[in-house]
């Protein structure tokens, strides 16, 4: 039955037996927890309680990943094995390597660069007259979708030639225009292209940023400000030997969470671009490879060196947390 | 909103983060158009046998979905050519346009979330579709219409491994090319009627100081095929049907002196700056252009020529007149020579992906004589290769020149080539290359990348 609803009511119906198979899975669960007594016990039932979890992230997520870097051996119709030959072409096609590169210049500006406007705003409006304002400003692009946002700076970025009758629609082009330039193309010039295409990431991401740093900066312990204060500690000194040394597990949670999420970036580049004109990142050249060019097993290896790539901002991003927690 | 990084929301976030290096979510960006209560009054009035559909059985409440490329503007037509069908058999038919639907219906077939009818642009990716096994052969209904209406080389274009699972839908010529009928006049141009002809106008254009071109192939995921119809339209001109074949099939190469004297060819036209892109900017700018916009500039008179599918003329703005005697019009792209009639053009086909009587009655519906005049009566820049068309149902100049055209006995049909290739060159290489061509690449460079992009 759980293939074949078509019908509204149906599908209704299919939800309802879904979430009775859950409370009754987690009911079968909470029946065996209590049954375990003794403080030996506890142990086990902390086993039990995760079990559910386990078994969903084997299905969902270890599964899939193991699939996966099995297809990355194969051809692109998944059937004759090729070793490391996909592997091969990532790191010497001309195409590939490109893609390579704009990753790197993403993962390297991007988190920088938000971090660093975050936090300089953070400590801009700190205990400022409009400071709930001001916040929420920066905040609002974070709420919107990364596609919202493409499209909105698709348009920014707009271009009409220099010819009479013609008008600008993009306002980039309409302030180049009125400082006397002539209209430019920017999405097409690499690698100018990835760089604006990154400033719409950046301008997504810095709200996250600064709401987190701002929260952190207020948590600094007034005797330790007041006594810099006491000392007379200029607005440099401050930022450099109190507000950063205090925030620093948290600015380097903030760079390396905004580091994953542009590791993985795809709405941006898909929307704006399509990867056309130089401007392809891995994340975006895995999908094209894997559901446009149908090559599996190109695509499950660009899938592949993406977990690679991610994983060891992962385990740094874990430490600093646990590091934080343990304060 | 965010706490101090010892809140456990970070383990969320990290929790996902870990996930998402495999898993991803795409969005998929479509528009839904609703059939809702726009019925148009041209369909409600013209009642249609219901008798074919009877044997189906009782399907009232019953719903079919669409999943298709076509959206707005040329959605609205389709949409109420359903409109009989439904006030027959009480089916609700729910369309679904998309801009990415090529990639997303594989995507969604893959993942066994696939629309019970998708209406697939290309005997490739039909291929595709059929070999991920959740598609359903058509039914014998569908079937007989097929035989009775189509000739044999578009059901061939539906047929996977001789088994038969989609008709034929709508057809569109794409060898034409649009230009203002007053502007020619007052000019004192005439149309041309070979291709060396169309190079002497172009040049008696740049005399007279205009910019003849304007191109635009900026679509969305599928960016740079109205390239990859230009270098089809060349080959076919060049070389004719017999060698278009080999090249379609790979029997020849791509990177061979054929390949690269169709896209020279082209590049004489669109990679010349006295030519283009008029209204539009540079040659660059024919990349960043969606094609939908690429031939406005005719009717502002900053380009005289664009050379489109029928299709476009659903994208001229409202009130504009397709006429031979209105503002815009289009003429045959001509061949080598006056004699020679090869067309290019293309067409959908209606693969569904589920048997339920409901699929199977409106499959046979879409294939069906009936459809086809219904359609033909809402459409405009709409034609279709079934027999069963009457053509005083078109009443747009441009359908009928359309119509003209395909039933002409001299004309050498031949279907969009690189909706034939394997997708790794039709709806990839081919498509990415030409945009990388359009923007500076040469023609060496871009038929040796779709030569190596070609599945062994």
């Amino acid at each position: 039955m759980f293939n074949t609803a078509s019908t509204t009511p149906e599908k209704l119906l299919q939800m309802l037996a879904a979430l009775l198979l859950f409370a009754a899975v987690m009911g079968v669960v909470l029946f065996f927890a209590g049954r375990i007594g003794g403080r030996k016990g506890d142990k086990w039932v902390g086993y039990l309680y995760l079990l559910p979890v386990v078994l969903l992230l084997l299905v969902g997520l270890v599964y899939p990943g193991l699939r996966t870097i099995y297809e990355s051996f194969f051809d692109a119709a998944g059937k004759a094995f090729i070793g490391f030959d996909n592997y091969k072409t990532i790191f010497t096609d001309k195409d590939q390597l490109t893609v390579l590169r704009n990753t790197v210049i993403w993962v390297v500006i991007t988190p920088f660069l938000a971090t660093g406007i975050g936090l300089i705003y953070a400590i801009l409006v700190d205990k400022s007259r409009f400071e709930s304002f001001a916040k929420a400003l920066i905040f609002l692009p974070m709420s919107i979708s990364f596609v919202a946002a493409s499209v909105i700076w698709k348009f920014m970025y707009e271009y009409r030639p220099d010819q009479a009758n013609v008008k600008q629609i993009g306002l980039i082009n309409q302030i180049i225009v009125w400082l006397g330039g002539k209209p430019i193309q920017l999405l097409i010039e690499s690698p100018l292209n990835t760089l604006l295409l990154i400033i719409v990431m950046i301008w997504i991401q810095a709200g996250f940023a600064m709401t987190v740093l701002s929260a952190a900066i207020k948590a600094i312990p007034d005797d330790i400000v007041e006594a810099a204060r006491l000392d007379g500690v200029n607005a440099w000194t401050m930022f450099k030997n109190i507000t950063v040394p205090s925030v620093r597990p948290t600015i380097v949670v903030v760079l390396t969470t905004i580091g994953i999420g542009t590791l993985k970036v795809f709405d941006i580049v898909r929307t704006m671009t399509g990867g056309n004109f130089k401007t392809s990142v891995v994340a975006n050249e895995f999908y094209s490879q894997t559901f446009r060019a149908d090559n599996q097993g190109l695509g499950a290896a660009l899938a592949v060196l993406l977990f690679i790539l991610v994983i060891p901002v992962v385990a740094y991003n874990i430490r600093q947390v646990r590091q934080s927690e343990a304060r | 909103m965010f706490g101090q990084p010892t809140s456990p929301r970070f383990r969320a976030v990290l929790a996902g983060t870990l996930s998402a290096g495999l898993v991803f979510s795409a969005a998929a960006c479509g528009d839904s158009g609703d059939d809702g209560d726009s019925a148009s009054t041209d369909a409600s009035a013209s009642s249609i046998d219901c008798s074919p559909y009877t044997k189906f059985g009782d399907l009232k409440g019953k719903t079919v979905s669409v999943y298709t490329s076509i959206v707005t503007p040329e959605d609205k037509p389709q949409i109420d050519s359903y409109k009989p069908f439904e006030q027959c058999t009480g089916v609700t038919v729910k369309y679904e346009g998309d801009k990415s639907f090529e990639t997303q219906v594989l995507v969604r077939a893959k993942a066994g979330n696939p629309p019970d009818i998708a209406f697939v642009p290309q005997p490739g990716l039909l291929k595709q579709l059929v070999a991920t096994g959740k598609a359903v052969a058509a039914p014998p209904e569908t079937e007989a219409n097929v035989d009775k209406f189509w000739t044999k080389d578009w059901k061939s274009y539906g047929t996977v491994d001789g088994k038969f699972y989609a008709a034929p839908l709508g057809a569109n010529v794409k060898s034409l090319v649009w230009y203002s009928p007053s502007e020619f006049k007052d000019s004192g141009y005439a149309i041309p009627t070979t291709l060396d002809e169309l190079k002497a106008l172009s040049d008696k254009m740049v005399a007279d100081k205009k910019k003849p071109w304007c191109a635009g192939i900026n679509s969305g995921d599928a960016t740079g095929w109205p390239v990859t119809d230009w270098v089809e339209d060349f080959m076919l001109r060049l070389y004719g049907p017999e060698t278009y074949d080999k090249w379609v099939n790979h029997q020849i190469p791509f990177n061979g002196p054929e390949s690269t004297a169709a896209f020279d060819a082209v590049g004489a036209y669109l990679k010349n700056d006295q030519y283009v892109n008029g209204g539009l900017g540079d040659v660059k700018s024919i990349a960043t252009t969606t094609f939908q916009d690429a031939g406005l500039p005719i009717l502002d008179a900053q380009c005289e020529m664009h050379r489109q599918a029928s299709f476009y003329a659903a994208n001229w703005p409202q009130g504009t007149k397709v006429a031979e005697d209105g503002d815009v019009f289009a003429f045959y792209l001509p061949g080598k020579d006056a004699s020679a009639k090869p067309v290019l053009g293309a067409g959908e086909f209606t693969l569904a992906f589920a048997d339920r009587p409901e699929v199977k009655a409106f499959q046979t519906y879409l294939s069906s004589d009936t459809w086809a005049n219904t359609k033909a009566k809402l459409s405009s820049g709409w034609v279709s290769a079934n027999k069963g068309l009457d053509p005083n149902n078109l009443k747009n100049p441009i359908d009928q020149l359309s119509a003209k055209i395909l039933l002409d006995p001299a004309s050498q049909f031949r279907f969009d080539g690189s909706d034939q290739m394997p997708a790794a060159v039709g709806s990839d290489s081919f498509w990415k290359q030409a945009t990388a061509w359009i923007t500076g690449q040469d023609t060496k460079t871009t038929v040796d990348n779709i030569e190596k992009s070609w599945p062994k």
